[in-house]
């Protein structure tokens, strides 16, 4: 076994513990189930960065569970990707856990929060870490069931249909990906991920797998929210309490779609040129809609969230492009966008705290009563926005440079465009939200409790220093890595294998 | 090939009654059928006709026991797709009876305070 193999089933076992223990004793002490939410992250995010490490050193790293010896047993396979993804959805859920600390105190069933939110980040660790296809499924419903919970965890009007429309939207969405997972099981007949790699670059391209892809990107397209599917995001992420928003705006439409659907398509599949166009056009027409649909709206978090479907649009299209470059681009795009977005929804819960509503009409000058949030989210509002720099533009250039050296010229153009509709919609918010004259009304507001700063303090830190990871060592060991893990494509499968067989 | 038009019938039945019904229990009954034809498609990619359970006993060969039996995997992982259909199949319900208890009713023609 691999120096640092022992962690990786930590990623699953740590967070599923403290979700049981909170549930059993959470309920006499108030203040366990806080400290059990933040520590349990906490240690999360020293794992995540541990991983990183061992796969800098080790390459990859594949773990039997249970010593069953895949083809046969359950397989969890690290790779640069994984430990990518698990550093993204560590730190924000690390943030967003002591953010929690403040602002659930306004529901009563707080240590229910920590239970759900336990079982979710469980469960996004658990898909980007399983190098079996059936257990991918098992951890992709374990988060989504535990968000559809959290979405209607305020139990009011909007919450709940929110959470029903949801509900059964992404329950559909599952059921797409379980067929496909049935059909691949019926060609290849093993549910190995590596293994059915192997089975399908040896058999060929056939119509069965051009079937299975539509029904993956329908699928997964549905969980990450890509523009045919949206229609449950812009209702989903702003009913529920901003943590929430946050996180799955933040990674679970990440973990459950995007990763997901870049594993199966670059390291099961194989990527053709076929995909490559339709996920650049299913990329650049979220992109464009996303952005232009968010524009007018005057709900704070629903602009929010037309956002997400617009910024997760640039990560399709860098990815989609088929380039090292392009990879590069969209996997750095997905780590700035959970930081920069779930910031801005943490701003909006802080702003919802403290006045009570997310309508901007209604907000106004709240900066000078308001210091830390205000300055926090003028920070995020220009990271997503693409200016320097901050990281949000870094990875965007890194896209659109990508998109020119492919000669994609129009994908350019409009990466270019949605930047500056982005960059005016945002001008909105901060005129008026934040500056400009105080409303009358607002005299008495108070700056958000100091947890609440704290994160969304550390989040505004790490957006200004996010260009930093570009630098040549770093990038090295964090983004070329993860990136390496899917230019790979396939022939990643036949070296997990042979490492196994060992 | 006709159970597997069948089992195909059957999932598009539950996506009719998903896209197509009003009522919020009618919706959560459609997601259950297609829930239950895609458990069932996956049972008949492991099914062989006349095939026999797959328990390995002493008085046959493995050889002969592995051409006679059914594939044992998809019966094994239906099950744990099953308890899943089971966990989203009752918080529906219960965001169902939440949304009777807020709006007095189960039309989501008049659920609509949202603009999707």
């Amino acid at each position: 076994m691999k120096p640092g193999a022992l962690i990786i089933p930590l990623f699953v076992a740590i967070p599923l513990a403290g979700a049981f223990i909170n549930s059993v004793i959470g309920k006499k002490n108030k203040a366990i189930s806080d400290i059990i939410g933040v520590v349990i992250t906490a240690v999360l995010v020293v794992l995540s960065l541990l991983s990183v490490y061992y796969v800098n050193q080790s390459g990859l790293i594949p773990y039997s569970v249970g010593s069953w010896k895949p083809p046969v047993g359950i397989g969890l396979v690290l790779d640069g990707l994984s430990s990518f993804m698990l550093v993204t959805v560590n730190i924000v859920a690390f943030l967003i856990a002591l953010y929690s600390v403040n602002y659930m105190e306004r529901f009563t069933a707080k240590f229910r929060f920590f239970t759900l939110f336990l079982l979710m980040v469980a469960g996004m660790n658990g898909v980007v870490i399983t190098g079996d296809i059936f257990n991918l499924f098992v951890f992709l419903e374990i988060a989504s069931v535990a968000s559809y919970a959290l979405v209607a965890f305020g139990t009011e009007k909007h919450e709940l249909e929110a959470a029903f429309k949801y509900a059964v939207m992404s329950t559909v969405g599952s059921l797409f990906i379980l067929l496909g997972i049935v059909l691949l099981y019926s060609y290849t007949s093993t549910l190995n991920m590596a293994d059915m790699a192997v089975v399908i670059s040896k058999s060929g391209f056939s119509n069965i797998i051009i079937f299975v892809t539509v029904l993956f990107i329908m699928g997964f397209g549905l969980k990450a929210a890509l523009v045919p599917f949206h229609a449950w995001l812009p209702d989903a992420h702003p009913s529920a309490p901003a943590p929430i928003s946050a996180m799955l705006s933040g990674v679970l439409i990440k973990s459950l779609g995007v990763y997901t659907l870049c594993r199966i398509i670059y390291n099961v599949i194989g990527m053709n040129v076929v995909i490559s166009e339709v996920l650049l056009f299913l990329g650049a027409v979220s992109m464009v809609i996303g952005v232009f649909l968010a524009i007018g709206q005057w709900d704070f978090k629903r602009l929010l969230a037309y956002h997400s479907i617009s910024q997760i649009g640039y990560v399709i299209l860098g990815i989609g492009l088929w380039t090292p470059l392009g990879i590069l681009g969209g996997l750095f795009h997905l780590l700035n966008h959970s930081l920069f977005k779930s910031l801005l929804f943490l701003n909006s819960g802080a702003v919802e705290h403290a006045t009570g509503t997310r309508d901007l009409k209604q907000m106004g000058g709240i900066s000078e009563k308001m210091p830390v949030t205000s300055g926090t989210g003028l920070v995020a509002s220009m990271s997503i926005a693409g200016i320097p720099p901050f990281n949000g533009f870094w990875s965007k250039l890194i896209i659109i440079v990508a998109a020119v050296q492919a000669n994609r010229y129009g994908y350019a153009f409009w990466a270019v465009l949605a930047s500056v509709m982005t960059l005016a919609s945002f001008m909105k918010v901060m005129k008026y939200g934040f500056y400009g004259k105080l409303r009358a009304g607002l005299e008495s507001v108070k700056e958000a409790p100091f947890y609440m700063q704290l994160s969304m303090v550390i989040l505004a830190l790490l957006c200004v220093s996010g260009g930093i990871l570009l630098l040549p060592e770093l990038r090295a060991m964090f983004l070329d890595s993860a990136q390496t893990a899917l230019s790979q494509g396939t022939g990643m499968a036949a070296s997990i294998l042979n490492m196994v067989k060992i | 090939m006709v159970v597997y038009v069948l089992c195909l019938m059957f999932f598009l039945v539950g996506i009719y009654c998903i896209l197509r019904k009003r009522n919020i229990i009618k919706i959560i009954v459609g997601v259950i059928i297609s829930e239950y034809a895609v458990n069932l498609f996956f049972l008949l990619v492991g099914y062989k006709s006349s095939g026999r359970s797959p328990i390995l006993c002493s008085d046959r060969d493995v050889q002969y026991m592995a051409a006679h039996m059914v594939d044992p995997l998809p019966q094994a992982v239906v099950l744990t797709s099953i308890v899943i259909g089971l966990a989203t199949t009752a918080l529906l319900v219960a965001i169902a009876m939440r949304i009777y208890g807020k709006y007095r009713t189960f039309d989501i023609t008049k659920i609509r305070e949202l603009k999707g």
